[in-house]
């Protein structure tokens, strides 16, 4: 496992320098830099702006310099449009927004979808499964573009419920709306994944061995059942997270809860280029992070899988 | 955002299921048949069949019910599309008229084609390269392929969504571009699949025969494997329609989509949904109810067909 | 227990708080003030900065003309009020300026407010150093030696303003400038605190750092959420300030905002496109309406590389001609916009707007001079013109040129694509002049015609038509030093009509959701200089 873990982080470095050089030449090839605004700067002034941001530097020195800060100082740079901010303050503030929403969703979608799915599968066919079953479908067709401005509609405006948007440190109210946009998708997927792999594991013969052995139904499940019809779920759980990331934007730009979703996204409108590199670093690392947390999931709930 | 819908049913599940064909395939020639029979007596996909058939026909020959265009603007309408702008059978402007006064139907009409487009041009790309690449990467073996693979580990943490806003800012905006760039995020987990499925089959006689006799490596790839595959890349590439169309939605959100006067299924739902509190849902539920039911269809099929080609649930 | 003794002790602390407000009704009119005097709207986009030397958008200047407070200050008609500055006196021939300082202002931390603050803070804008965006502000204010520093071939010692003493701030200009007192609302101008920057560096503008002397101090900021100030006690004139706290929430999707403000979280909104006629009818009290020094055009690329059927004229004129303004404000945008057939905006001070032909004339002769126009430059539609216009990508951009390209395909035959850019594109496309037609638009920086003008003077960086007309250049150059530059500006804009390099097509208006108990938001202000202290909130 021990070796699993360095071979992978090993891959992980290389990984991470190729997204940052090929992500900084993408940004670079644009149309436009930072500082191209609908007023052309003066020469003088645009001149005295690259000196103090290095950006008159030859690119390679740039993208040294860059990576020198990182390694020796943990320094990710300055923004170049939002002036009163590093890139370290913007994933300092934006990342624990991210993160707590982003987890909480992860969470609800995991539970409630498994128990969904699980239910479903348990009392196939019947009004339970029926109802499990419409639900996701309805779910995991509407893109959160359309279900953020929607839910807003209904829970500020005509309930009066909840606010209609911003953080204001996290507290609960505020909370609930981007999570529902956010978790509702990837529940009916997950859902929808238990339910039919729980299905496949229920036929299958060491469940009718169990059953045939007389083992009450809740040992069944519980004991021989939920492990291996998990597995199918746990290789979601990469992608899922991925499109969580992505998710987020429209999370942060609906609901105007100050995550790095819309920095990320936004920074490449901006041509703010440490600002994208710096999340893409990150947002890297976590999915690298991610995937190996997943495959040593695997490996613990299926035995045949080795590291 | 958008993989949600493809990915749960492909992969773990998928690669077993081509595991379980392969098996067949070298024992007969039924398979395809059985295979046929089991899907039509699938109702949920036969019914996916007809729908999708249906939204079809309406994308290519929609307009010619119609005697408006998709982009002339009635200037009668501008400007009072909330009380004179109204879905209505007698004027022949089905769907009503959009936020600019322009026939709502016809726009359906030809957003149904973009989205369809991008749907399938998408997939068949992703397929494509997903193919070739795990095809190449499975039977050459050794070294190339612990490369290759390594490659799509890396690809594979790379934000995609990310690469996709960048490309089309980068390179301007174009539909080639987006049927690309949304192809080429999407190739990885073919790759793989195809991969592990071209190691059994290197091993198999007929392999082994074309090898002894000289064949180019290509040339095997080419006539042997991938052929041999085609029951997985079909299903994959079914279920992989809906996300490439989800993912155009996302980029149409963005403003990244296609330009004016062409439309898309995400672009008339992202405009619907901005005015869907000032009295004129019509404009959210006409393209929303297309674009679900697609989706939807090609689900259905896509489950349909894997179960039709899966031997081992019957 | 005793209310009344809760009562009163509430209240006396109230009266201590605040003692304007200890009646609970407003000073001048009387009305009765609501207990809670906190100011909530909505911004687009997260600010820039908040330090006045480098904030460069409209939000951020928001922020820090309530932060911070310059020499002057405008009132609610846009008209000069004293802010640091108590007046001014100037020499014959109004080269130097001697502001008379406040002595009772006050930096947050107690510290006086000096001409020593000033002059650091314009030496500190005119440094190189200092990158900031908006160092030629030096040069449009004329201080002396402005262009030598701003290159840094002299040091900003040599920069033309000194402190005499404290309280006495004296500027010296490169020539005379008769409006100079004017350009010092500008919140580039605005004193900063030397020895905060000093000893925080870039991060002296956190909250927990900055040092103000305007009229709110920062108190929260979570970048792309929100940002929160509240009554500076150290302020001079907070005796008089009302609103106790001011919270500006980004919020990037106009409809959500609107919703938002529907269910009262908002005071103030910006009305969507194509709103303003179904709020006018459900909330009349709400909406708010008023002109903006704006123009909105399209300019035509006449440059040396421009394709040769936008070096003919006629064809200019007529794609100009064909477009019917009144549809685009009346049916397409139907938020108060005026039609533009001048591209100088009627609010404009001391500007009045000069009849030039085409205005006068009816949309059906426009149409058919038009198409007169197109045929005779071998165009119609058997032969039809192939243009590409170019916008950014923006609803309301997208409207305004989907209805163009189709009055151009209806009345004149031509066949237009649409291209929609990306704002980093399209400014590079534009300023490049890769383009045939593109989108502009222009908002004054200052409330004289010039501030237009100037846009269509061949030096001009701003002039992304690369129109080049001599005889443009000399009648502006000339009215600089006019007392009536007008005849000129009337000579301008009727050139700028005759060769088109320019389609004038509205003139902007602000459109604003403002919840009714928020009084006084100043309307009448054309440059919307809007400052929070000015504004209450009555009970209702």
């Amino acid at each position: 496992m021990l070796n699993f873990i360095i071979r992978r982080v090993a891959v992980a470095i290389p990984t991470l320098i190729i997204l940052l050089i090929a992500s900084f030449w993408l940004m670079q090839t644009a149309p436009g830099g930072p500082f191209t605004s609908e007023r052309p700067l003066p020469p003088q002034v645009l001149a005295n702006i690259e000196a103090k941001y290095g950006l008159d530097q030859p690119i390679l020195k740039q993208l040294w310099d860059y990576v020198i800060g990182i390694i020796t100082q943990f320094d990710f740079g300055p923004s170049y449009k939002y002036k009163d901010r590093s890139v370290n303050d913007i994933i300092a503030q934006g990342f624990p927004v991210t993160l707590t929403y982003g987890i909480i969703s992860f969470v609800i979608a995991i539970v409630v979808g498994g128990i969904l799915g699980m239910s479903a599968a348990i009392r196939q066919n019947s009004m339970l499964d029926y109802f499990a079953v419409g639900v996701t479908i309805g779910a995991q067709v509407l893109p959160n573009f359309v279900m953020a401005p929607i839910l807003i509609l209904i829970f500020t405006l005509w309930l009066g419920w909840l606010p209609g948007g911003g953080w204001n440190g996290g507290q609960w109210q505020y909370l609930v709306m981007p999570v529902i946009a956010l978790s509702t998708s990837y529940m009916a997927s997950i859902a929808r994944l238990t339910r039919s792999s729980m299905l496949e594991v229920l036929r299958s013969n060491f469940i009718r061995t169990a059953r045939a052995k007389g083992l009450p139904d809740r040992t069944i499940i519980w004991r021989h059942a939920l492990k291996p019809s998990l597995l199918p779920v746990i290789s979601y759980l990469g992608p899922a997270f991925v499109g969580m990331v992505t998710g987020s934007f429209i999370i942060d730009s609906i609901f105007g809860t100050g995550g790095i979703g819309y920095f990320y996204v936004n920074s490449a409108f901006n041509r703010d280029y440490a600002v994208m590199m710096g999340l893409t670093i990150l947002l890297g690392s976590m999915t690298i992070m991610f995937n190996m947390v997943v495959d040593i999931l695997y490996a613990w709930i299926d035995p045949k899988i080795r590291l | 955002m958008t993989d949600k819908l493809a990915q749960p049913f492909q992969q773990a599940k998928t690669a077993e299921m081509a595991q379980g064909m392969l098996e067949q395939e070298v024992q007969g020639r039924s398979l395809w048949a059985d295979a046929r029979a089991r899907f039509l007596s699938n109702k949920a996909a036969m019914v996916s069949v007809v729908a999708l058939a249906l939204i079809v026909l309406f994308s290519l020959f929609g307009q010619s019910l119609s005697q408006f265009d998709n982009e002339t603007i009635d200037w009668d309408i501008l400007g009072n599309v909330k009380e004179a702008g109204r879905p209505s059978i007698e004027n022949g402007h089905f769907f009503g008229f959009d936020e600019n006064g322009r026939d709502l139907y016809n726009r359906v009409v030809q957003g149904s084609r973009i989205s369809l487009a991008v749907g399938i041009v998408g997939a068949v790309i992703a397929v494509l390269v997903g193919t070739l690449y795990g095809a190449t990467a499975g039977f050459i073996g050794g070294r190339v392929d612990s490369i290759m693979m390594r490659l799509v580990d890396i690809f594979m943490s790379i934000p995609y969504m990310f690469v996709l806003i960048l490309l089309l800012v980068v390179a301007g905006r174009s539909i080639t571009m987006i049927f690309v760039g949304i192809g080429l995020t999407a190739w990885l987990d073919m790759s793989r699949i195809v991969r592990g499925q071209t190691l059994s089959i290197k091993n198999r006689e007929f392999v082994e025969a074309a090898i002894a006799i000289g064949v180019p490596t290509w040339r095997i790839i080419l006539r042997h494997i991938v052929p041999n595959l085609l029951g997985v890349v079909v299903v994959y590439a079914t279920l992989l329609v809906p996300t490439m169309i989800l993912t155009e939605s996302f980029i149409s959100f963005l403003g990244l989509g296609v330009q004016e006067p062409l439309t898309s299924w995400g672009a008339l739902i992202s405009e619907g949904v901005k005015s869907m509190n000032y009295g004129t849902l019509w404009h959210l539920g006409f393209p929303l109810f297309f674009f679900v039911v697609t989706i939807f269809c090609f689900f259905f099929i896509g489950d349909g067909l894997r179960d039709a080609l899966d031997p081992k649930d019957r | 227990m005793n209310v009344s003794i809760k009562a009163a002790l509430l209240s006396s602390a109230f009266a201590l708080a605040s003692p304007a407000l200890a009646a609970g009704t407003h000073p001048v009119t009387g009305e009765t003030l609501a207990d809670d005097q906190t100011f909530t709207y909505r911004v687009l986009d997260e600010h820039t900065s908040v330090d006045p030397q480098i904030v460069e958008d409209v939000s951020g200047s928001e922020i820090v003309r309530d932060l911070f407070e310059g020499l002057y200050n405008q009132d609610e008609k846009g008209n000069l009020v004293p802010g640091v500055a108590l007046s001014y006196e100037t020499n014959d021939d109004k080269t130097v300026y001697t502001f008379a300082l406040r002595p009772e202002a006050k930096w947050s931390d107690g510290t006086p407010v000096t001409a020593g603050d000033f002059v650091f803070a314009w030496q500190r804008l005119a440094d190189p150093a200092t990158a900031s965006e908006y160092q030629w502000y030096v040069e449009i204010m004329g201080l002396k030696n402005g262009a030598a520093v701003s290159a840094g071939d002299m040091p900003v010692e040599e920069l033309g303003v000194k402190a005499i003493d404290d309280h006495t701030l004296e500027v010296t200009l490169e020539q005379s400038l008769p409006y100079f007192a004017k350009t010092t609302t500008h919140t580039s101008t605005f004193p900063a605190p030397k020895w905060a920057i000093e000893k925080h560096g870039s991060d002296w503008i956190k909250p927990e750092n900055i040092v103000v002397n305007g009229a709110y101090k920062l108190t929260e900021h979570v970048a792309n959420e929100r940002l929160v100030r509240e009554r500076n006690e150290m302020y001079w004139d907070n005796d008089n300030t009302i609103i106790d706290k001011v919270v500006s929430l980004v919020i990037n999707d106009e409809n959500v905002a609107l919703t938002r403000y529907k269910a009262g979280e908002l005071d103030r909104t910006e009305i969507p496109a194509g709103q303003y006629p179904s709020l006018k009818e459900t909330n009349p009290d709400e909406v708010t309406v008023f002109p903006r020094l704006c123009s909105y055009y399209y300019t035509i690329n006449v440059s040396d590389n421009a394709p040769e059927f936008l070096k003919d004229v006629r064809v200019r004129q007529a794609l100009s001609y064909a477009i019917n303004r009144d549809i685009i404000t009346e049916k397409v945008l139907q938020g108060g916009q005026t039609a533009a057939y001048t591209f100088t905006p009627a609010a404009t001070a001391g500007f009045e707007v000069p009849a030039v032909d085409y205005s006068t004339w009816s949309q059906d002769e426009r149409n058919a001079k038009a198409t007169e126009l197109m045929s005779a430059a071998g165009y119609d539609k058997s032969n039809p013109l192939d243009i590409t216009l170019i916008y950014n990508t923006s609803e309301a951009h997208k409207k305004v040129a989907l209805a163009v390209s189709q009055m151009w395909k209806q009345n004149l035959g031509v066949n237009v694509t649409l291209e929609n850019q990306e704002w980093k594109t399209f400014l590079n496309t534009r300023g490049e002049q890769n383009y045939e037609v593109a989108r502009a638009g222009w908002c004054g920086d200052y409330n004289e015609a010039s501030t237009f003008l100037d846009l269509v003077q061949s030096g001009s960086g701003y002039n992304d038509a690369k129109y080049a007309n001599e005889e443009v250049d000399k009648l502006l150059a000339d009215a600089k030093t006019m007392d009536d530059p007008q005849p000129n500006y009337t000579k301008v804009e009727e050139m700028i009509a005759a060769d088109m390099p320019i389609i004038p097509i509205y003139h902007y208006a602000g459109n604003y959701m403002i919840q009714t108990d928020l009084k006084n938001w100043p309307v009448e202000n054309v440059e919307q200089n809007w400052y929070s202290k000015n504004l209450y909130k009555v009970a209702e």
